[in-house]
């Protein structure tokens, strides 16, 4: 499997994609296959403070509740609505129209604990041993 | 017709029938007019009439369009689906108990208050616990219960400050949903290689906080926690409790005592371990038990047992005795249940108790862990068998290597299954284990039953790498196919309306 080349991943499975001080935020391709069919996604409030590797939702699929952390510091800056009546668009387009919440970034330099795209590959491949 | 029904094929009743086909069998009852206030009369329900002949259609039709114990092999982990003996509900059939009234005076109810005594008693001996309450109407009513007791407990003693539950990734599913609703932080502790609670994790979130750890052992890998002494010190050391999920109670009857290993509190399923019917979301029974120092904070009543004037001892450890339902605990949590609770349930579980005895329940859990047992090794040579050692009463198999080789997941292996005439195993839990499936065939399937699904399961994994289609398309000879479970999940109709 390869990734998006111009992602960063935490290993909890999400992806951020940060352009200049904002990040957007969403759950992997491998993170949506392994959940199944999602139903739910609890989102954070727009304007709230979220810190990096905290909890800041939940993802409910057919399978499992599972939380969900954020990968970046900062403020919330908008959450996906779409994902309200359509949650499926997850697992349609995860890297894409799937996505969950946008961030003002508060600690620039905290993206060095992320993972590049080619040790996220690596994590994956273990995971899926 | 609504959707569902037209699915299926079949109307729903109330979609049947036209104004005054009832059959009058029976004499009429005397009219709703004679004695209800005009006010709650309504005329606009559209009540079905249809003739005996077609209500007994419908439902016998509907009966052979589900699935059972009665019906076939039902191996879903961690439930316990055993095979539930007639005589148990032929005893709580008996007119003496099943006509009891709920406020009959202790005097006129011995008879049923003896059982409920002797039924506390039996399982306080098997799980070596001081005292139970039979009030709980659930396994997980019974979780909750736990908790409350616990809360008081702290109160009590003045450590309010005691906030959190740790609740580790081999335990049962329900266990952080109760511990939250009760008001508790959740931590949840990942298991070690071994998938045991491991102890050095363990002292690392264990501390002032600590209110109770919860555990079932086996854990839901169908593992024995081998070091579960030495668990229940560290918590006890850091001034927490021990509870025990009774889910899987049925790995340990007569060979090892939740009481013994250090928990403080547990609760049991009769409905899993004491073959009472899985009522299909209906009445259960979940016995909570509790160490010595908790016994005060049960919920109320309680069976209390005196000795009677004049009372001659016999073979029956309670004759002799009379009983009454003490009400007056002061530190009690109150009653989670109206009455009696579930008492035909009670009835049920007594009566299996005592048909089997002491040696009898020994032998009930050592054949339940022989046959998963057996099952495990001859199923590992084609589905991977995670955890390859010997297990409890259950084990978990995974289907991630197939998954990889053939996209075929656990859930189209589960949907398959019910093609072949067999209930699915739980799926997809313990959440630690991807694409898991987790089986508990219990004692009462014969080797035939066992080497039958073992079969299947081969023939559908060979299918999966030669053709996965056909198992992508499963289930084909149910009444219902693939449902859309995202539908199912989001948009659930649950409710028929006539107008």
């Amino acid at each position: 499997m390869s990734q998006p080349q111009e992602l960063l991943f935490s290993k909890e499975h999400e992806w951020v994609k940060v352009d200049g001080d904002v990040a957007t935020v969403g759950i992997t391709d491998y993170a949506q296959n392994s959940l199944g069919d999602i139903v739910y996604v609890e989102l954070p409030k727009v304007g709230s403070t979220i810190n990096q590797f905290g909890n800041t939702g939940v993802i409910e699929s057919v399978k499992a509740v599972s939380d969900l952390f954020t990968p970046v510091s900062g403020e919330v800056l908008e959450v996906n609505t779409g994902l309200e009546t359509d949650p499926a668009l997850v697992n349609r387009e995860p890297f894409g129209g799937g996505w969950l919440f946008k961030v003002k970034l508060s600690k620039a330099n905290e993206t060095s604990h992320l993972l590049a795209p080619e040790s996220y590959d690596q994590l994956v491949a273990e995971e899926g041993r | 017709m609504s959707q569902l029904a037209s699915e299926m094929g079949t109307p729903l009743i109330f979609e049947q029938g036209q104004n005054g086909r009832a059959n009058r069998y029976f004499a009429r009852a005397e009219s709703a007019a004679d004695y209800l206030p005009a006010e709650v009369l309504r005329d606009d329900l559209m009540l079905p009439e249809n003739t005996e002949l077609d209500v007994v259609r419908h439902y016998t039709r509907l009966s052979q369009r589900t699935f059972g114990i009665d019906l076939g092999f039902y191996p879903l982990g961690s439930c316990t689906m055993k095979y539930n003996p007639r005589i148990n509900d032929a005893v709580a059939n008996l007119p003496g108990l099943r006509d009891l009234h709920p406020f009959a005076p202790d005097e006129m109810a011995q008879g049923a208050l003896q059982i409920m005594y002797e039924l506390e008693r039996s399982l306080a001996s098997l799980f070596g616990m001081a005292a139970f309450s039979l009030n709980p109407a659930a396994g997980a009513h019974a979780e909750l219960a736990a908790l409350l007791v616990a809360k008081k407990y702290f109160r009590e003693r003045g450590e309010s400050g005691r906030n959190t539950v740790i609740v580790p990734d081999t335990a049962h599913g329900t266990n952080p949903a109760s511990a939250a609703m009760c008001g508790f932080r959740v931590i949840s502790l990942r298991s070690d290689e071994r998938g045991r609670v491991g102890l050095d994790e363990l002292e690392k979130v264990l501390g002032p906080e600590t209110a109770v750890c919860m555990m079932t052992n086996p854990n839901t890998l169908g593992l024995f926690e081998d070091h579960i002494v030495e668990i229940a010190k560290s918590v006890h050391d850091a001034g927490g409790l021990m509870y025990y999920d009774g889910a899987n109670a049925n790995a340990l009857m007569g060979n090892a005592r939740p009481g013994d290993m250090g928990f403080d509190l547990m609760h049991l399923n009769t409905h899993k371990t004491f073959t009472i019917p899985h009522g299909g979301g209906g009445a259960g029974h979940g016995p909570l038990g509790v160490a010595a120092h908790l016994t005060d904070y049960l919920p109320i009543p309680v069976v209390r047992a005196s000795k009677m004037p004049n009372g001659k001892p016999t073979k029956f450890v309670s004759d002799g005795l009379t009983f009454s339902l003490d009400f007056d605990l002061p530190k009690s949590i109150g009653p989670m249940r109206s009455f009696w609770s579930n008492f035909a349930h009670a009835v049920r579980a007594l009566a299996y108790m005592y048909a089997n005895g002491a040696q009898g329940l020994k032998r009930v859990s050592e054949l339940a862990v022989l046959n998963a047992n057996y099952l495990r090794v001859k199923i590992a040579p084609f589905l991977e068998t995670p955890y390859p050692e010997i297990c409890r009463h259950e084990f978990v198999a995974s289907a991630q290597k197939l998954k990889k080789e053939t996209g075929v997941r656990a859930l189209d292996i589960a949907k398959a299954l019910l093609d072949r005439g067999y209930m699915a195993p739980t799926m997809y839990f313990p959440l630690l284990v991807p694409e898991c499936l987790m089986i508990e065939p219990t004692e009462t399937e014969s080797k035939e039953t066992l080497d039958g699904f073992v079969e299947s399961l081969r023939e559908i994994v060979e299918t999966a790498r030669r053709d996965p289609k056909q198992i992508l398309d499963a289930p084909t000879k149910t009444v219902v196919g693939r449902i859309d479970e995202t539908r199912a999940a989001r948009q659930p109709d649950l409710r028929w309306q006539s107008h």
